[in-house]
């Protein structure tokens, strides 16, 4: 017989989630469960919606990565088109995806994660956010604030406004990017670059210190999965090759066209959870495994690409395994880090780039096909989008395959370990700072599970303890 | 409490449970963007019929392993058989339109509330659904 031990909801993460720790009859850990308890139902209310409208709808899925949806849709509009897009198409919507990675991952570094890195994780709950940071690390509070500023700028100054812009379609763009607005963003630069790699020193040494954490945050071998830039293999975030690498850094699948993805991913369902759990298939469920997003890049890629962020890497590789893997999911922080670095040198790449102010920007077409896969990387991780459709372009059949479900097994073998480590005998209450390193844990995943937003870390928690007889022996409220 | 915004229509049991709570606690209930509004992209579920036919599609489909619908008591919330605005279920005090609401628009109104005035929406970069 079990206890459970239920935290509902966890906060600062995107979205509302309960967690149940299962203990035994000696109150140790026996197992964990992340819930994800909303559920809507794109995958069957688009069907039957015009092939046009699915970027607008689909946008909806979340609130913090739009653009990723947006892009992933118009890719799988552009397969159906049949079309290949003007290269300044291509080029506009990298830039937009690269500022929604800047502005995505400064929110949950600097909004929602340093709260607990820099006020510590037994700091008063009450003070433990984003205003608490502002009044104690000002400097490091306004930068990162204006980092994501700055990505979400890229997007407004592309689409027109900073969430849900109506602006990647199959074919292309809707709109070019005008010289003006290219120099803004290139006076935004320096300010940005500098605020990333002071935050890189920060990690760094925070990461020397935390062993703990490190060590017991989600440390476990999964495989990593992701895109690769198709020449060279190295870190992609728009287009590109499947490449999925176990931890001992050996490649199980490479130069793989993402269209062809249900081939071999395959998606689980679980009774307790509207998150599906999606698998590599010839390993099956749960053994396939993988991670996705900015720790699962990093190991996958051959290199960043980019000078700053190589060095970076490189770097990063020496705190991983003897294969250079870095396998635990503290690390996303890391992660996260260096590629914000990379998206920034990539932005001023492209705003260099003489073709970025060209005007054609979309290529026309009708239904061509009526099967189509869009797939790109999400700041959380790769995102599909796969249509079909009728003659007259409506859509008949829609599967999604969300960044965050990929995480689901490994979030659930997070939470199980750092319960492990710091839970024995719970029937003596549970401590504050031990509750917040299980939230902590899941949050070093970035979770989006809805689209709507907890940022300032308030909403109550409520934990209850269950004896195997089903009875609440302790209920601990936080406000 | 003296404000209380809700974003998201009311979709599940959870949902109505904490409406209710809220409205019980709050002096101003505010539907905040358009999900709260109107339904939006949650109730797009709606003319479909009740819940089972959406959830059947995302979880009972051959193309899934261990295809089943998520029921676990206490656990998983049921949905409601339609995804329903908040102020048909509670009375709602004020609407903040959008999707989302754009920041001039958010600030309008928390200001007029402040300085203890009742907002007014007028015009289209104030009271615009999208």
């Amino acid at each position: 017989m079990t206890r459970r031990v239920v935290i509902d909801p966890v906060t600062r993460i995107e979205g509302h989630a309960k967690i149940s720790i299962y203990l035994d009859e000696a109150g140790e850990v026996n197992d964990a469960r992340f819930h994800v308890v909303e559920f809507r139902g794109f995958e069957k209310f688009c069907e039957g919606r015009p092939l046009g409208e699915m970027a607008g709808i689909t946008a909806r899925v979340c609130g913090i990565c739009p653009v990723s949806h947006l892009l992933a849709s118009a890719k799988a509009g552009d397969d159906i088109f049949a079309v290949t897009i003007p290269p300044a198409a291509e080029k506009l919507r990298r830039l937009m995806n690269l500022g929604q990675i800047v502005q995505s991952h400064a929110l949950s570094f600097f909004h929602l994660s340093s709260p607990d890195l820099l006020l510590g994780y037994d700091s008063d709950p009450s003070r433990r956010n984003l205003f608490g940071l502002i009044a104690q690390h000002p400097d490091f509070a306004r930068g990162g604030i204006r980092l994501r500023q700055f990505g979400q700028e890229v997007i407004e100054l592309l689409g027109g406004r900073k969430i849900h812009p109506a602006w990647a379609v199959p074919g292309g763009v809707r709109e070019p990017l005008s010289a003006a607005n290219r120099d803004y963003l290139r006076s935004r630069l320096p300010e940005a670059f500098a605020t990333v790699q002071s935050a890189l020193a920060f990690f760094k040494q925070y990461a020397e210190t935390h062993a703990e954490e490190v060590d017991h945050f989600g440390n476990f071998p999964t495989l990593f999965a992701g895109l690769v830039s198709k020449e060279g293999g190295l870190w992609e975030h728009y287009d590109g090759y499947l490449r999925i690498v176990d931890s001992e850094g050996r490649i199980l699948v490479d130069q793989f066209d993402p269209r062809r993805y249900a081939e071999i991913i395959g998606e689980a369902v679980e009774p307790w959870s509207y998150l599906k759990s999606p698998y590599y298939k010839p390993l099956g469920y749960p053994d396939g495994a993988y991670r996705v997003g900015p720790l699962a890049r990093l190991n996958i890629c051959s290199g960043m690409g980019t000078p700053l962020a190589d060095a970076e890497l490189a770097e990063f590789r020496r705190r991983g395994n003897a294969q250079g893997i870095v396998t635990s999911s503290f690390m996303y922080h890391y992660a996260r880090l260096i590629e914000i670095l990379a998206a920034l040198e990539r932005i001023q790449m492209l705003l260099e780039d003489a073709d970025i102010l060209s005007p054609r920007v979309r290529a026309s077409g009708g239904i061509n096909k009526l099967h189509g896969v869009g797939v790109s990387e999400a700041p959380r991780g790769t995102l599909f989008h796969d249509y079909e459709v009728d003659e007259r372009g409506m859509i008949r059949r829609v599967n999604l395959i969300i960044a965050t479900g990929q995480n689901n097994i490994a979030m659930n073998r997070t939470v199980k370990q750092i319960a492990q480590h710091w839970i024995h005998g719970a029937t003596n209450g549970i401590p504050e700072g031990l509750l917040n390193r299980v939230e902590a844990g899941i949050r070093a995943f970035d979770p989006c599970l809805s689209c709507s937003t907890h940022a300032i870390g308030q909403m109550p928690m409520v934990v209850t303890l269950i004896d195997s007889q089903g009875r609440v022996i302790a209920e601990a409220r936080r406000d | 409490m003296d404000v209380t915004l809700i974003e998201g229509a009311i979709a599940n049991q959870d949902h109505l449970e904490l409406i209710h709570t809220i409205r019980k606690n709050s002096k101003l209930v505010v539907s905040f963007g358009d999900c709260a509004v109107t339904g939006n992209v949650t109730a797009m579920r709606n003319p479909l019929g009740e819940a089972d036919v959406v959830l059947s599609r995302a979880y009972q489909d051959a193309q899934f392993l261990n295809p089943q619908i998520p029921h676990d008591d206490g656990i998983v919330p049921p949905l409601t058989a339609q995804a329903l605005p908040v102020h048909a279920v509670v009375p709602v005090d004020l609407y903040i339109p959008g999707c989302p609401p754009p920041a001039k628009r958010i600030r309008g109104v928390l200001q007029a509330l402040l300085e203890g005035q009742s907002p007014e929406l007028i015009g289209r970069e104030m009271l615009k659904f999208g």
